[in-house]
């Protein structure tokens, strides 16, 4: 039961980073592909009527997370405290400038929050890539699983680390290498003109940056996290993680081409969910690794809730994604195609 | 300042910065969802235009309401971690829940409501709307089971550990306490619309502006805000309070002022509690009307707090007397206010009578401070119990969350939500200004 909310809770966050990755992708790109006013409002009107609902997948992602793993709620979100906290600044500043941007006409107006939208877009993916390196590494858990980590220390990635440390810096470097990429991919298939064509050859270009990247953090982490090779030992078949990461990068390039780039792009959402997915099959049974004593680390047992709750959680979850679907279905078909020709 | 102070103060001011947005999108949901079946009913194009532009400032404040949200959640878990640690099995349902069958909803729906009038067609657009409506009031039924919980928790057990365990979903989600704070809270989010529509209505009266959509704006927020008020007192507000009479009743006695257990005790309308003393100074009573109201028996008796032990008071018993106070003034108040606007519309002479227009525009302000003081009430009335019989408020806070910390993310909470408001209003206020005829379907 707990191995199945480790699953459910892995694939929402998977859905978050696909969903809201493209959005903070586009955010990322937004300033170099986007010269003009009428530019700059065709990448915002290519995300405007879905970011919000990507964005729900973090919150419901979180809710999920609170409910079947309370603990692991609890001490990660206490013990990442500042970044977290700054983490919510970003999101209330990139909100409000994506939903105030186009209230008032005015040339001081939009390029302030277009490099505000711009900024926090690319703060954020550094951020949620630090936080993924420092769930790999481990934190300093003690005898109740709990810890609080400062921002840096030394950046050794040893016992005494913070949370940024050369580790999760180079985690976070390739997080928004791999959105960028995700978002230019995303801004092309919905735009036309020079937009479309900046973009493509922005993802042509940080391509490369994020294939040497993958490569330079797949050596790290197996250094980093010695419990990543064991699993990998153990259970061979998980080979096809980094295997099927490795197809939707080359993909990403291959397929460049075709159907106006909605083949590279659904490559480069198989790229994000396979990488996620090797790191949590590496990382399991543990959800929070302790970077001292072993025993003081969080698994999906000794975190998750009571049984009797996590069964009854299925019977609403389960017809609840169904419904949320179908949402996401047929509100991604209603504003299909290309921005500008009536779709918006 | 001590860390747990700073915790407090962190939620109290996220929360109660975060809840001016929803109580008027809750609200004006509701009421754009009765403007777009007006339009659908009669045909007439005028409806359409007065709910697109409230479809402007519900946008504007939803985004707003997102925004400050997502905060909440988390909060949960950084600054409440040995709370949400013991109780994140129980809570955390509901707040799943919340994301997973009303965000969603809501989110995807609000989308297709902003950007696909012209696509939809008028009934599929009105259906967005009512989806739109569906899924803020039940995203409201969610919060309000989990703080539910924490005023009366229920379908729980105590594991040896320490952890609280769900033991029953259907007592979570049938929690007596919900029923009555529900209702009160949403048609507590009718009557912050309906004054805000009526305000917006009587200031373009008022200024010769918009006049069409003024007397719209302020008919049916005058009628909403007449009918709404009256349920806040009754039966909603009445069965809150005998929730808390009986389930909760040292609150009972902090709000009323009550310090003595009579037999006939006195409704306090106005007065100071003095704790030290242990009485209310310069007390303003109505004999007997406390028992009455509580127990329907003029004589009954009514505990006051020297029954229970002061371990089990109230902590801040001045704050909740206070809030109580001018939660229920202002609801008696806005009671008559609106009986008066609305005798006057239906004679007919409301569109002119400019004394009372003034009114309905300053009126404004009072619905939120109304409900802010209500949730105060709510919340102070708790303590010293972060769940009620179960955790104190100070067990549940976050042990490595230092007050330096906290007190850092507090004051940047404080200037991110000061340029919030000031662009907020500076919005909306835009809006307003350039009035409703303008908007085209998009």
């Amino acid at each position: 039961m707990e191995t199945i909310w480790f699953s459910l809770v892995a694939v929402m966050i998977a859905l978050y980073v696909v969903l809201d990755g493209f959005d903070l992708g586009a955010g990322i790109i937004h300033l170099f592909v986007a010269r003009t006013e009428a530019e700059r409002r065709t990448v915002l009107a290519s995300i405007s009527p879905v970011w919000d609902g990507n964005e729900v997948w973090l919150i419901a992602g979180g809710g999920t997370l609170y409910f079947a793993f309370p603990s692991l709620y609890s001490s990660s979100f206490s013990g990442f405290y500042l970044p977290l906290m700054m983490v919510l600044w970003l999101l209330i500043l990139r909100g409000i400038a994506i939903e105030f941007r186009n209230h008032i006409r005015s040339l001081v107006w939009q390029p302030l929050w277009d490099v505000v939208f711009a900024s926090a877009s690319g703060l954020l993916a550094v951020f949620f890539g630090a936080a993924l390196g420092n769930v790999v590494r481990g934190v300093p858990l003690d005898r109740s699983g709990e810890f609080f980590l400062p921002l840096w220390t030394d950046f050794s990635a040893g016992k005494e680390t913070g949370i940024l440390d050369w580790y999760t810096l180079l985690i976070a470097a390739a997080a928004l290498l791999a959105l960028t990429v995700h978002g230019a991919l995303w801004v092309a298939l919905k735009t036309e003109g020079g937009v479309q064509q900046r973009a493509r050859l922005a993802a042509k270009r940080v391509w490369w940056g994020l294939g040497a990247a993958i490569a330079a953090i797949t050596l790290a982490s197996f250094q980093v996290q010695p419990h990543l090779k064991t699993s990998f030992a153990e259970r061979p078949w998980g080979y096809v993680f980094p295997l099927v990461a490795l197809v939707g990068l080359v993909g990403i390039r291959m397929l460049d081409g075709y159907r106006e780039g909605l083949d590279a792009f659904l490559c480069s959402c198989l790229f994000l969910i396979a990488m996620l997915s090797s790191a949590a099959f590496g990382l399991y049974p543990y959800v929070l690794p302790s970077n001292g004593d072993p025993s003081f680390s969080l698994t999906v047992a000794n975190s998750a809730a009571g049984t009797y709750g996590l069964r009854v959680g299925l019977f609403w979850f389960i017809p609840g994604m169904v419904l949320t679907a179908s949402y996401f279905v047929y509100t991604y078909r209603s504003f299909a195609g290309k921005v500008g020709k009536g779709s918006v | 300042m001590d860390a747990l102070t700073i915790h407090r103060l962190h939620f109290a001011f996220t929360i109660t910065f975060h809840y001016l947005f929803p109580q008027l999108t809750m609200g004006l949901a509701l009421l754009i969802l009765v403007l777009k079946t007006m339009a659908l009913r009669t045909g007439n194009e005028h409806y359409n235009h007065a709910a697109r532009f409230w479809t402007k400032i519900f946008a504007i404040n939803f985004a707003m309401g997102v925004v400050t949200g997502i905060p909440m959640e988390f909060q949960f878990g950084t600054n409440w971690a040995r709370f949400s640690k013991s109780a994140g099995g129980v809570i955390g349902q509901t707040l799943a829940m919340e994301g997973v069958f009303s965000f969603f909803l809501e989110s995807s729906f609000l989308g297709v409501f902003l950007f696909g009038e012209k696509r939809l067609g008028p009934k599929a657009h009105w259906f967005a709307a009512f989806l739109v409506f569906a899924g803020s009031w039940l995203s409201g039924f969610f919060i309000i089971a989990t703080n539910a919980w924490m005023q009366h928790p229920t379908g729980y057990r105590l594991d040896p550990n320490g952890a609280i365990l769900l033991s029953s979903f259907q007592e979570l989600l049938l929690n007596p306490w919900i029923f009555w704070q529900y209702l009160h809270n949403m048609i507590g989010s009718v009557v912050t619309a309906s004054f805000v529509m009526a305000s917006i209505g009587a200031f373009y009266l008022l200024t010769r502006r918009n006049e069409d959509f003024g007397r719209t704006f302020v008919r049916l927020g005058t009628i909403a805000g007449a009918i709404s008020t009256l349920l806040m007192i009754f039966p909603t507000g009445d069965g809150q309070g005998k929730n808390i009479a009986y389930l909760q009743p040292p609150t009972l006695a902090a709000m009323e002022g009550l310090f003595e257990t009579e037999n006939g005790a006195p409704l306090a309308i106005l007065g100071q509690p003095d704790v030290d003393r242990r009485r209310l100074d310069n007390p303003l009573i109505v004999p007997r009307a406390l028992s009455f109201l509580t127990y329907q028996r003029w004589g009954a008796e009514v505990k006051g707090l020297n029954a229970f032990p002061q371990d089990r008071w109230p902590d801040n018993i001045p704050l909740l007397y206070y809030s109580y106070h001018i939660m229920v003034g202002l609801g008696t108040a806005f009671v008559g206010a609106m009986a008066l606007a609305v005798f006057s519309l239906w004679r007919g002479k409301l569109y002119g009578q400019r004394p009372l227009l003034w009114m309905l525009m300053l009126m404004l302000p009072f619905p939120y401070i109304a409900t802010t003081a209500g949730w105060v009430t709510a919340e102070m009335g708790r303590q010293p119990w972060l769940i009620y019989g179960i955790m104190r408020t100070p067990a549940g806070v976050s042990p490595h969350v230092s007050a330096g910390n906290a007190l850092f993310t507090l004051l940047g909470f404080m200037g991110i939500y000061t340029i919030l408001a000031i662009l907020g209003l500076l919005l909306v206020y835009r809006e307003i200004d350039e009035g409703p005829a303008h908007g085209a379907a998009v």
